[in-house]
């Protein structure tokens, strides 16, 4: 378990100081998928890097299973980092790669060579492990950069965009290759990434991070379909806002009141909302179809452009103020046509599905 | 190109030879040929007044290591010849060392400024090479003299009360050799850390490496094609070195460069300086060739 407690991080000093972490707090659980998900600059490598020991914290702690990792420099932390660029040594065969964490741990010869020759198996590279590594292809470095941060049984292993430098069909077999490692050796995984399709496949949990900070940390069923902020939803997947203002609250929900007209049930934000005006965000795939001005149509508006995409169908919809609206149907063999350009047609949501955000 | 079993036409090949016809004029003109003079030269027999006779002799080979007492015609190993050996090759090697030594941690630290400033700090170190080899060794003078600063200072200061002897020593040659090819061994090395992806320090770190594990297993290793080329750019004219050993050395500490133009001027044995010569080529060689395996084994293919 890391328990990462109000950890801040500035570059630099006076006028030239740049705030790479704002008081984050987050705790990783014993044997976790954790990713750290967010835009470039939000701060997700600096704070890989802190656990690492790459940098130390201007403030706060960070401890792994009670013990303080701050004071420790990196050569004695039980963690091994995956790099983005791999930064494997060239001067070494694949095996000498593997077995150098171990080796610098005086290990004995014969358990090293064990050891290897287990991870190359892991990996399924024993047929590589006298090349170079300037000798093998994008791939198998990734393969060996894991290996060797594995080798040496790690209680955490770090991962900084690993898969960044990767082309899309190979990104996606290491994505389930990287869970399949994950699953059999145990080890907390915390895996940094910009991509949020990488993070929701792969990840137990996420921490969505902007600007310095933690914004929201869940499932990615969770993250996904619940986003506290704004930004969580607009980065992760496709959202439609609509704003309003609060009429009542039911049980876990809060029944809005919409500037464009009709009512809308949807979640409660994690926390208070700021005040009665809020904005709502609704998935495009929780969205359906339904007779305009009907009683179960929450909004109505006007199909502006329908995108044929093989498995799904896109409709971009203008609401009767203008607000644009995205609705996304799966493309089953039983539906029927429904909205050709220019239909007017009602929208309902289902309640408790949309989610009123923080802000 | 598209073609992969593309042969290079006439034309092509010809270019080609065009090409490199200045290089080679000038290696047969300037390199071959008077290596070739001097070879030959070596097997020649003395003129009187310098210059030589062409009659064949072994003499001069014979006299490199050996000589016959004028008495009694014995024949005894040349004794100062072959510490005039030793010497140059001991002093060339400490030098080598002891500017790897300097030169390392320079080319490091220069490597790892924010890059806007490594081109000044590289050219900090450029500056003496600019200046003349022999007004650069009389600053050494001035240095280590009995009057000069390094003494007045620690007498000065009362650590010392008598001057410590360090001009015409074996040390002065050693100290004016490292000033003066310092930047030699700094360059390459600089050039190689410049290149060295700085991630593979930290990789080291992350696998349980502390600071001298990662530059001896990771740093050195990867650098090592920069500090063989470093080595051998200043090993080569350290064994071969002539100003400095005759301006510190004071004449009497002879290195081999001295010892041969002994025998080009006031000995009057052209032969022998020839056979010098061939001899001090010869040690390069084999010093370079033991070198360059010594070095190659564990590094490998890489670099």
């Amino acid at each position: 378990m890391i328990e990462i407690d109000s950890v801040s991080k500035v570059f630099g000093s006076g006028a030239t100081a740049f705030t790479a972490l704002n008081d984050v707090s987050v705790t990783i659980r014993e044997n976790e998928f954790f990713t750290l998900l967010g835009p470039s600059g939000c701060g997700k490598t600096t704070l890989l890097r802190t656990i690492a020991g790459f940098n130390a914290p201007s403030s706060g702690s960070v401890r792994l299973d009670g013990e303080d990792l701050v004071a420790l420099p990196p050569y004695k932390r039980p963690v091994n980092t995956v790099f983005q660029n791999y930064a494997l040594f060239p001067h070494m065969t694949v095996a000498e790669n593997i077995g150098f964490g171990l080796d610098m741990l005086n290990r004995p010869k014969s358990e090293i060579k064990a050891t290897v020759a287990e991870m190359l198996e892991l990996v399924q590279m024993t047929p590589m492990a006298d090349r170079r590594t300037s000798e093998i292809s994008g791939g198998q470095q990734q393969r060996v950069a894991l290996a060797r941060a594995l080798a040496p049984r790690p209680k955490v292993l770090l991962l900084d965009e690993p898969l960044s430098a990767l082309d899309y069909k190979l990104r996606k077999g290491m994505q389930v290759e990287l869970k399949r490692l994950q699953n059999e050796t145990g080890i907390t995984f915390v895996f940094v990434t910009h991509d949020q399709e990488e993070a929701l496949s792969m990840s137990d949990r996420i921490a969505v991070m902007s600007n310095s900070r933690i914004l929201q940390v869940g499932s990615p069923h969770d993250i996904y379909d619940h986003p506290a902020e704004r930004f969580v939803a607009e980065f992760i997947g496709e959202t439609n806002f609509l704003t309003g203002k609060i009429a009542g609250q039911e049980g876990e929900t809060l029944r809005v009141a919409l500037d464009v007209g009709g009512e809308i049930i949807a979640r409660q934000p994690p926390g208070d909302p700021a005040g009665q005006a809020v904005t709502v965000a609704v998935r495009p795939e929780h969205a359906h179809f339904c007779a305009p001005d009907s009683a179960e149509a929450t909004v109505t508006g006007e199909v502006s452009n329908v995108v044929y995409l093989g498995t799904d169908t896109h409709f971009h919809l203008v609401l009767s103020d203008g607000t644009p609206f995205a609705l996304r149907l799966q493309n089953t063999p039983e539906r029927a046509a429904d909205a050709k350009l220019g239909d007017r047609v009602g929208i309902r949501v289902a309640p408790g599905v949309a989610q009123v955000l923080r802000d | 190109m598209a073609n992969a079993t593309h042969r290079p036409s006439f034309t092509e090949r010809h270019s080609q030879w065009v090409l490199l016809a200045p290089a080679l004029t000038l290696l047969c003109v300037a390199a071959f040929g008077p290596l070739f003079i001097v070879a030959i030269y070596s097997f020649l027999t003395p003129g009187d007044y310098g210059g030589v006779v062409w009659k064949f002799s072994t003499e001069a080979w014979f006299n490199v290591f050996a000589e016959r007492d004028i008495f009694d015609e014995t024949i005894g190993f040349a004794d100062a010849h072959l510490a005039i050996f030793w010497r140059s090759l001991r002093l060339a090697l400490i030098t080598t060392v002891v500017a790897f030594l300097f030169g390392f941690p320079t080319a490091y630290f220069i490597a790892t400024r924010p890059a806007h400033q490594r081109n000044l700090w590289m050219l900090l170190i450029m500056v003496p090479f600019w200046t003349n080899l022999l007004i650069r060794t009389f600053a050494i003078m001035e240095l280590i003299r009995n009057e000069g600063v390094v003494n007045t200072l620690l007498m000065g200061l009362g650590i010392i009360n008598e001057p410590i002897q360090m001009l015409y020593t074996d040390f002065a040659i050693m100290v004016g050799m490292l000033y003066v090819y310092l930047p030699l061994m700094v360059l390459p090395i600089y050039a190689s850390l410049e290149r060295f992806d700085f991630s593979l320090v930290e990789a080291g770190y992350d696998l349980y490496a502390n600071r001298l594990k990662v530059l001896r297993k990771v740093i050195l290793p990867v650098t090592r094609p920069g500090i063989v080329a470093g080595s051998i750019l200043v090993l080569i004219p350290a064994l071969g070195a002539y100003v400095t050993p005759r301006v510190l050395g004071g004449g009497k500490r002879m290195m081999l460069g001295n010892l041969i133009e002994l025998q080009f001027g006031q000995g009057r044995n052209w032969p022998l300086g020839a056979a010098l010569a061939m001899l001090l080529l010869l040690i390069v060689m084999a010093t370079m060739v033991f070198y360059v395996r010594a070095a190659g084994r564990e590094g490998g293919g890489h670099g």
